[in-house]
């Protein structure tokens, strides 16, 4: 077994030395991260080579069956694999909602032809894919969505509006929750699937508070999608839906919330206020920054722990339930620590006076408020909390 | 343990966890303060945790121990904290236990070591002087007399020192104020001339003493670890003590979270029981998020003093000072959680609020081992 797995890891090598190119193995600047799609465009050629080469190993993808194009590796392979590729600080060669989101509720959900279809192109990231859930209305509560898809023939016709639509403008097929059943809420839910190039697909970009677009909103007018595009059973949505919330969060905390300074933030603190005797002069600042890092300390030891667990075969223990929320609230206070930090330095716009990097704090703690509200806000995920862990029920 | 109990482990915690249920539950502790016990502990209780080999859990086997080291300990710690067991488990067993382990001569090993694990001795660390914990503040002296030492000084807040047949004296052996050179530890036996002790009757029952000493004098052989350079020795003593504590104080933070818990799931008020409002949910769930936090510390500080890790220290200011707030926290809103009965003497509660007040501030508080924390990050 161990023998196997140390023959394998010599593989791993072996191929990433002859196929992961030379600019794939240092840092990534934000604007080369590969989303793939029809529309692709690549600042970088080599990282189509990167993307061309994973993709056809299915690794990036590896645990995913080999017959839709996964690696379909096994827990410990892909365990060496995601080791060597650290080793080599190899760039992800994909990042997709497609591998974060759907995939995985599609290997689970989907009937055959239906995996057949998509999967292998979410591994080679031939199809960029968006998520439509939240509506001007269905926000928090989101089961309170209004989409509507009536069958007419062999399709449904498809009319409404989603919001918070990642990248939609960018985006080849939307995943996308419709309501199919008026009469009642959670049990009148669809999951469907259909390509944005249908006709009566418009999207539409939000600008948001630190200047950039990464929404949409996105507007359904008499879209006609096929029958056979529905994934589970006919108002069988919901349990998908949630499935790929837990998903969406888990890649969320796991992803730490990366972005911004790299520099830490007591560096940063003695540059901006000043040093006395190598420690931070404002000594209420320290505490404050003491104390984020104690808790940013604490977190990570959460995240071991509970990986631990689930190796140990003990399930997602109750601890993964506060991972979102607390996650979110650490990045929205480094970042507002960050501010003060750096005084009138966090506060520029653009131009001169400001270099990139204190330019990048002031846009990233706009972004990093977001943090609580995307994907289950944390009000919501504390009412989880209460409800699901300490079995505090509703008022009704 | 890591971040996951052992089979041996979960035995040790499932046993642990069985016998305070059963042996002291928070009546028992009830008992030693409404009758006013002289001893403030239980000398029978005591001689049961001792036949379980629980004041030998960090010693090695060669000297009559277990050693199960501080991941064993940590485990009964934290049972104990949940049913506030008042037993010389910190004072002895954690504190100077480790002081001997860590700094011990053979000879004093040998002496000291098996009377420990055998019950046959408590002792208690004499280190704080001021209302506030400084390790290095001391201004108790030690002068050298002939082949041994001449101890003046007094000391405070040391746990379980009226009960003591031993102490450890943190005393200046030279420097001054609180210069980090010049501080030796001493052995004294209570019994010594110029020792008297006084108990302080603490608010939360619990037991601690002021002791003051007037030319105790002690041979050569009393001095623990190095003359002059008793600091580090000291400093990895209170570590073990701060994680220990953290482990005990986890327990307790546990258990009242759990009886307010339970409190507001039965509480009817406007026809509803009070858990159904969500102003009391979302604290709850947010006092759940610092208890699993608190956990994660820990396990990781307590294996890490086994496995001798080289983040010891910020491990245990880490452990120390969120354990502390997390306790504060659910201490004062699981008596505003409880409402009026919170307020009253018949109802545990308080008796954790009390509790969480005195052990928050042994061997630091969360501003201490927040600026430690800092300091050893480097700012």
């Amino acid at each position: 077994m161990s023998e196997n797995l140390e023959a394998f890891r010599k593989e791993v090598q072996d191929w990433l030395a002859e196929n992961c190119p030379p600019s794939m193995r240092t840092p990534m600047p934000e604007d080369e991260t590969v989303w793939g799609g029809r529309n692709a465009t690549y600042k970088n050629r080599e990282s189509k080579q990167w993307l061309d080469a994973m993709g056809a190993k299915g690794w990036t993808c590896p645990t995913w069956p080999k017959e839709y194009g996964g690696g379909g590796l096994s827990k410990e392979e892909n365990k060496i694999l995601q080791q060597e590729l650290r080793r080599i600080n190899a760039r992800p060669a994909l990042v997709s909602f497609g591998i974060m989101m759907l995939g995985p509720v599609l290997l689970e959900y989907g009937n055959e032809e239906q995996k057949q279809e998509h999967i292998p192109k979410i591994v080679r990231g031939e199809i960029r894919w968006c998520q439509g859930y939240s509506e001007p209305g269905a926000g928090s509560d989101l089961a309170g969505l209004q989409t509507r898809a009536i069958e007419d023939g062999d399709d449904y016709v498809i009319n409404g509006q989603k919001v918070w639509t990642s990248y939609a403008n960018y985006a080849d097929w939307i995943f996308c929750l419709v309501r199919t059943d008026t009469s009642v809420k959670h049990e009148g839910i669809s999951f469907i699937l259909f390509d944005m190039t249908t006709k009566g697909v418009t999207t539409k970009p939000i600008k948001l508070i630190s200047g950039s677009s990464p929404f949409c909103e996105t507007f359904f007018d008499d879209v006609r999608v096929p029958k056979a595009n529905m994934v589970g059973r006919v108002n069988g949505g919901w349990e998908i839906a949630k499935r790929l919330l837990q998903h969406e969060r888990s890649s969320i905390s796991a992803s730490g919330f990366t972005g911004g300074s790299s520099v830490p933030m007591q560096d940063v603190a003695k540059e901006y206020s000043g040093e006395a005797n190598g420690r931070i002069a404002d000594g209420s600042l320290r505490e404050s920054i003491a104390q984020h890092r104690m808790n940013a300390q604490a977190f990570q030891l959460t995240l071991k722990r509970s990986a631990e667990e689930s190796k140990a075969g003990m399930g997602p223990g109750a601890a993964s339930s506060i991972f979102k929320s607390y996650g979110a609230e650490l990045n929205k206070m480094k970042y507002d620590l960050l501010m003060e930090a750096m005084g009138t330095q966090a506060l520029g716009w653009e131009g001169d006076g400001f270099d990139a990097e204190e330019l990048n704090v002031t846009r990233s703690w706009l972004r990093s408020k977001a943090n609580s509200i995307e994907g289950g806000t944390t009000e919501i995920n504390l009412n989880v909390v209460a409800k699901r862990v300490l079995g505090l029920n509703d008022h009704q | 343990m890591g971040m996951v109990l052992t089979e041996e482990q979960q035995l040790l915690k499932d046993s642990a966890r069985d016998f305070i249920e059963a042996k002291s539950p928070v009546t028992a502790f009830r008992a030693l303060r409404d009758n006013d016990d002289p001893k403030g502990y239980s000398p029978d209780l005591w001689k049961e945790m001792v036949d379980l080999g629980w004041a030998g859990i960090l010693i090695p086997e060669e000297f009559g121990g277990l050693d199960f080291g501080m991941q064993g300990l940590g485990l009964v710690l934290e049972e104990a904290g949940k049913t506030l067991t008042a037993s010389p488990l910190v004072s002895t067993v954690l504190t100077c236990g480790s002081a001997l382990m860590l700094g011990g001569t053979q000879a004093q090993k040998q002496e000291f070591l098996p009377k420990i694990a055998a019950g046959d001795v408590l002792m208690s660390l004499g280190l704080e002087e001021n209302a506030h914990h400084a390790p290095t503040a001391i201004s108790t002296k030690a002068e050298k007399s002939g082949d041994g030492y001449t101890i003046s000084g007094k000391k405070t807040f040391v746990l379980d020192g009226h009960i003591a047949n031993q102490l450890i004296v943190v005393a200046r052996t030279g420097g001054t104020g609180e210069d980090i050179n010049g501080i030796t530890l001493f052995l004294v036996p209570t019994n010594a001339p110029g020792v008297s002790i006084q108990r302080t009757t603490m608010v939360d029952s619990r037991n601690a003493a002021n002791i003051e000493l007037n030319n105790v004098s002690v041979g050569a052989d009393a001095v623990l670890g190095s003359v002059d350079g008793g600091t580090d020795l000291l400093e990895q003593v209170l570590d073990r003590a701060r994680i220990g504590l953290a482990a005990e104080m986890l327990g307790s933070a546990q258990h009242v979270f759990d009886e307010t818990l339970a409190y507001i799931k039965e509480r009817k008020q406007f026809g509803v029981v009070i858990g159904q409002f969500q102003a009391l949910q979302h604290r709850a769930a947010k006092m759940f998020t610092e208890l699993e936090l608190c956990r994660s510390v820990v396990m990781e500080a307590l294996t890490a003093v086994d496995e001798k890790a080289n983040n010891v220290p910020l491990l245990a200011s880490l452990a120390k000072g969120k354990v502390s707030e997390a306790f504060h926290l659910i201490a004062r809103e699981g008596v505003q959680m409880h409402g009026g009965v919170g307020m009253t003497d018949e109802y545990d509660v308080g008796l954790y609020l009390k509790r969480s007040a005195v052990v928050e501030q042994a061997f630091g508080g969360p501003r201490y081992h927040s600026d430690r924390y800092a300091q050893l990050e480097g700012f």
